[in-house]
């Protein structure tokens, strides 16, 4: 432990996101009562104002990594990496909230400090270096989603959203507690270098059972946090009743974070035991991919279809974490970058296209929409053909990728089960893109609404970003190739 | 460099149209033409500069597109693949003009897919590069799926899902087999696998072999397509507007073959040659059953649909004889497949144009009204039969000796298919052309008109071109599958002598210089 309970600046910088976002929701509440009445939309600009800010930080960050704060938190490539992919999710989940809250006659101020904390519960997350911060992080983040999920408080889905969203969570977070605390026990420590120490000192070693429970506790609360089968039960709920750009953010930002401490925690402290986990990772992908895929086959409401969806696709990147492998772990992050781009992109649509109320929100409301705003429905196409993995897209390259990373590592079996899976899914996929450009235009497209600027951008951000990793995805790989590196 | 002008150009093509207002309909027609037209007489250049003392790849660029893993943009032409992407540029400018009248609705569209689906299939029979060659066959697919399922017929979408939905399902597993080899070879370039596999330096155990063979094969298989996979292709043709059956069965369905004769046979010799019986039944089975259903199908476009699976299944006896004959064969007749069932859509869609109608019965004494019309069917008809002069004869001549030369009782199941093609085309014709014109007919059913005779002239000088004078074609043609049989018959019992792939490479150095 370090001799100096006083952080040095170094440390304080490295922690310099967190103070940002943390300051920035703090003055949002304290602004609410003050200009809320006058300028909702000085809301959206603050918070976008900070999350650039948190980005810059992050990379300002960067550029001196280390440990802070006693080891208990890590500045490196992988948690700059997660740190900038779920502000950046933050950003464009604020970019069609304008709208949205517009609409809806929401009060922003709330709105954007809640999710500010969010994205700052999982910024500490992903740079936590120990248990008991993980969980911190997981807490901050989670809370915060909440209350967000139930943001419309005089809608009855909100509400049994946010309730569901709640008590399962809660009981997740329990599991994963638990096996924290049994960790403690056996190990003596919560540093992630320290338990993994420990597990292969030989003699001194605890019993294979207490830290299989361990693992498989812990396993439960992050297959919750992922929404990966057999866990998977909230997320279409959920999806379904939070407000739009809040289930964007849900289905992009939190589960990167689970999958950041997902990573850190099985493939550093648990990596002496990988043959242990590595049948609960495979059996937990093969059932989220195919739970996921078939019951999206019979969706009509987009929110659950995407919700299934999203289900299929945390099933994707288990197959990535199944690989056990240095390639494994770059390509769930490869992955779940291009995840957020389009799924985000895909939610952005939607909340375009539900109108006030979210009235809107069948397959068959997206009828005609490519002959009333061509535009959007081009973007739309360029999410759903990236979601269904065609060549040129970020879709295809993350499943390329992991693919070939469960392949490297012998999974042949989950590979065939998973590209398999990948043509199954392709069906309800096309069903929008057959909606959208096949039929003639219905109540909900023929009076929709011009795009406003922030939306504008929240589409195409997104598209231009899915399209680049698909055509150019380099410099991201290798930026995760080197990450992947670090939580081994 | 000739291969990225042509690509660039179509790609840039549908850039470009997505920028033009969509009001402007003529300026969107012309443009495409225009740009169609360029990228064909582009593609001249590949025949005009194909060397034919130096065997293997030409026009070659090699260029990394990737860093980690090792993908690159890598594409050249052989003898194999250079009369496919002529055909491919030569039916894009046709299809467009086939469309200017057919096509009223969401026009800008249209003809970007169109110049997309060219950029796809180009891509598909240059790439040297397996991922590449991958990319490029599901970007083919997206074009497609959208020219059946908005512009086409009543069952479109039904129609469009299934075409993408099955060749999803068989590509998938090519992906995952492309992974496989990647992993072993650590290099997706089809020159350089060929060499390790070849040399030894990999080397696949005979179930691994098979499983990957199959992999590759189901993907091509279902593209071709191959008895009983063959389902999605009568809905398919049906449904799509005239541009998209045309595209259809003349280039994608080439995709398969091309696919069977560049991938599996090279790569997988000893698994192709253990299946080689069993798929020769298929293809009889196919050519057979093909020709039978077309016999009875009341409606002119499914007709001429499943005579697709009955010629294609010519293609497939053709290569899985391995023979050079039958090779050379097949390749011909991809070719000639391409010109004449190409021009039969262009003319059934003439008639739907004018009559609104597909059924067969709603047609009869066209030839009293449409005397041109009749006679370019005919010709078609006669070419699509196999009638010596014409361009389908010589290819069937050749897979059937080919075959003959294996197992002469192939040769006698597959000429069935041959007498069967003269019954239904023939009959198709007599009932379509002949008998007693009905008002109907008369009235609305016109000769050819002068855009009309552009788009169908040239068809039907290819098809005398090809079946009178095949040297033009041939000789790059039976290099390259010259070199695939000897390929082929590496780690097999009579190995004759060292692979060519080594020259081949050398060659392919000299050009890329």
């Amino acid at each position: 432990m370090p001799a100096s309970i006083v952080p040095s600046s170094a440390e304080m910088l490295r922690f310099l996101p967190e103070i940002v976002l943390v300051i920035a929701g703090t003055l949002l509440m304290v602004l609410d009562p003050l200009i809320g009445g006058r300028s909702q939309r000085a809301f959206g600009h603050i918070s976008i104002a900070a999350l650039l800010a948190a980005i810059a930080a992050s990379l300002c960050a960067y550029r001196n990594p280390g440990p802070a704060f006693g080891g208990m938190l890590v500045v490196d490539g992988f948690a700059t990496f997660f740190r900038v992919l779920v502000i950046g999710v933050g950003i464009l989940t604020v970019l069609p909230s304008y709208r949205f809250l517009r609409r809806e006659g929401a009060e922003a101020g709330e709105y954007h400090a809640l999710l500010l904390f969010s994205i700052a519960g999982q910024c500490v997350m992903v740079t936590a270096n120990e248990l008991i911060m993980i969980f911190i992080g997981l807490e901050i983040s989670s809370i915060a989603s909440y209350v967000l999920a139930g943001y419309l408080r005089d809608d009855r889905r909100a509400n049994e959203s946010a309730l569901k969203y709640f008590l399962l969570g809660s009981f997740a977070t329990a599991f994963f507690l638990y096996g924290v605390a049994l960790i403690y026990g056996m190990t003596g420590s919560t540093n992630l270098a320290a338990i993994r120490g420990t597990l292969v000192s030989g003699a001194s070693a605890p019993g294979p059972v207490f830290v299989g429970v361990a693992a498989a506790l812990m396993f439960v609360g992050l297959g919750f946090k992922v929404s990966g089968a057999p866990f998977q039960m909230w997320a279409p709920d959920v999806y379904q009743g939070a407000p739009t750009p809040v289930a964007a953010f849900l289905s992009a930002g939190p589960k990167a974070a689970a999958f950041a401490i997902f990573l850190r925690i099985f493939m550093t402290a648990f990596q002496p035991i990988g043959r242990g986990w590595e049948p609960l990772v495979w059996i937990s992908a093969l059932l989220s991919m195919t739970i996921g895929n078939f019951a999206a086959l019979t969706q009509s409401n987009i929110k659950r279809l995407l919700a299934y969806s999203s289900i299929a696709h945390a099933g994707y990147v288990l197959v990535a974490l199944a690989a056990r492998s240095d390639v494994g772990t770059a390509a769930a992050m490869f992955y779940l970058v291009a995840y957020a781009l389009m799924n985000i992109g895909a939610f952005a649509v939607v909340s375009h296209l539900s109108g006030k109320g979210e009235r809107f929100l069948r397959v068959d409301d997206f009828a005609g929409l490519a002959s009333t705003q061509p535009g959007t429905a081009a973007m739309l196409s360029i999410f759903l053909l990236s979601l269904i993995g065609v060549p040129l897209t970020g879709g295809f390259f993350g499943k390329f990728y992991i693919f070939k990373a469960a392949l490297d590592s012998h999974l042949v079996w989950l590979t065939v089960l998973g590209l398999l899976n990948s043509a199954v899914a392709a069906y309800y996929y096309l069903r929008i893109l057959v909606v959208m450009y096949m039929r003639e235009p219905g109540e909900a497209t023929a009076n929709i609404e011009p795009l406003g600027p922030g939306l504008r951008a929240a589409l195409f951000i997104p598209a231009v970003g899915t399209l680049a990793l698909g055509i150019f995805p380099g410099w991201i790989l290798d930026f995760a190739g080197k990450a992947s590196v670090l939580v081994r | 460099m000739l291969l990225n002008l042509l690509l660039a150009l179509s790609l840039g093509g549908f850039l470009a149209l997505l920028l033009i207002p969509r009001e402007n309909h003529q300026a969107i027609r012309t443009i495409s033409l225009g740009l169609s037209l360029a990228v064909f007489i582009a593609s001249l250049g590949l025949a005009v500069g194909l060397r034919a003392d130096l065997p293997g790849r030409q026009f070659a660029t090699d260029r990394v597109w990737i860093e980690s893993p090792n993908i690159h943009y890598h594409v050249a032409v052989d003898g194999l693949s250079i009369w496919l992407v002529i055909l491919s540029t030569f039916l894009t400018p046709i299809c467009i003009l086939i469309s200017w009248r057919y096509i009223q609705t969401r026009i800008k569209e249209f003809y970007a897919f169109l110049l997309l689906l060219e950029f796809g299939l180009i891509g598909v029979f240059v790439a040297q590069d397996l991922f590449l060659f991958y990319v490029f066959w599901e970007v083919s697919l997206v074009p497609m799926y959208f020219l059946i399922g908005i512009w086409g017929h009543e069952r479109r979408i039904y129609a469009a899902v299934k075409f993408f939905l099955y060749t999803m399902a068989g590509s998938v597993l090519m992906l995952a087999a492309i992974i496989y080899l990647y992993n072993r070879a650590q290099t997706f370039n089809y020159p350089a696998i060929m060499e390790m596999l070849a040399s030894g330096k990999i080397s696949l155990s005979s179930p691994q072999q098979m499983l990957l063979f199959l992999a590759f094969f189901v993907a091509f298989a279902i593209k071709v397509p191959l008895f009983p996979l063959h389902t999605w292709l009568p809905d398919a043709h049906v449904e799509a507007p005239s541009a998209g059956s045309v595209m259809l069965a003349s280039v994608m369905l080439k995709m398969g073959c091309y696919g069977l004769v560049r991938f599996c046979l090279p790569m997988f010799p000893g698994a192709a040659r253990t299946c080689a019986p069993w798929i020769v039944i298929l293809a009889i089975i196919g050519i057979i059953y093909g020709a039978l259903v077309a016999l009875v199908q009341p409606n002119m476009k499914k007709l001429v649909a499943y005579s697709s699976v009955s010629h294609l299944g010519f293609v497939v006896l053709g290569i899985f004889s391995f023979t050079q004959q039958g090779m050379d064969g097949a390749v011909y007749q991809m070719l000639n497949h391409g010109i004449s069932t190409g021009a039969l859509f262009v003319i059934v869609g003439y008639l739907y144009e004018r009559r609104h109608s597909l059924a067969i019965a709603d047609f009869g004494g066209v030839a009293t009204p449409a005397p041109w019309l009749s006679t370019a069917f005919l010709i078609t008809t006669l070419a699509s039969i196999g009638l010596p002069t014409l361009n389908n004869f010589v290819g069937e001549f050749l897979v059937l000796q080919g075959a003959a030369l294996v197992n002469f009782r192939w040769s006698v199941f597959a000429a069935i298919g041959v007498i069967l093609s003269a019954c239904y085309m023939l009959w198709l014709y007599q009932r379509v052309f002949y008998g007693d014109a009905s008002a109907e007919v008369r009235t609305h059913v016109p000769d050819l008109n002068a855009r009309e005779w552009a788009a169908v002239a040239p068809l039907i000088v290819m098809m005398v071109w090809m079946g009178m004078y095949s040297q033009t074609f041939l000789p790059p043609v039976s290099r390259a599958n010259a070199q695939v049989l000897e390929q082929t018959k590496v780690n097999v019992q009579f190995r004759v002598k060292r692979p060519a792939v080594s020259t081949d490479s050398v060659a392919e150095v000299a050009n890329a210089r």
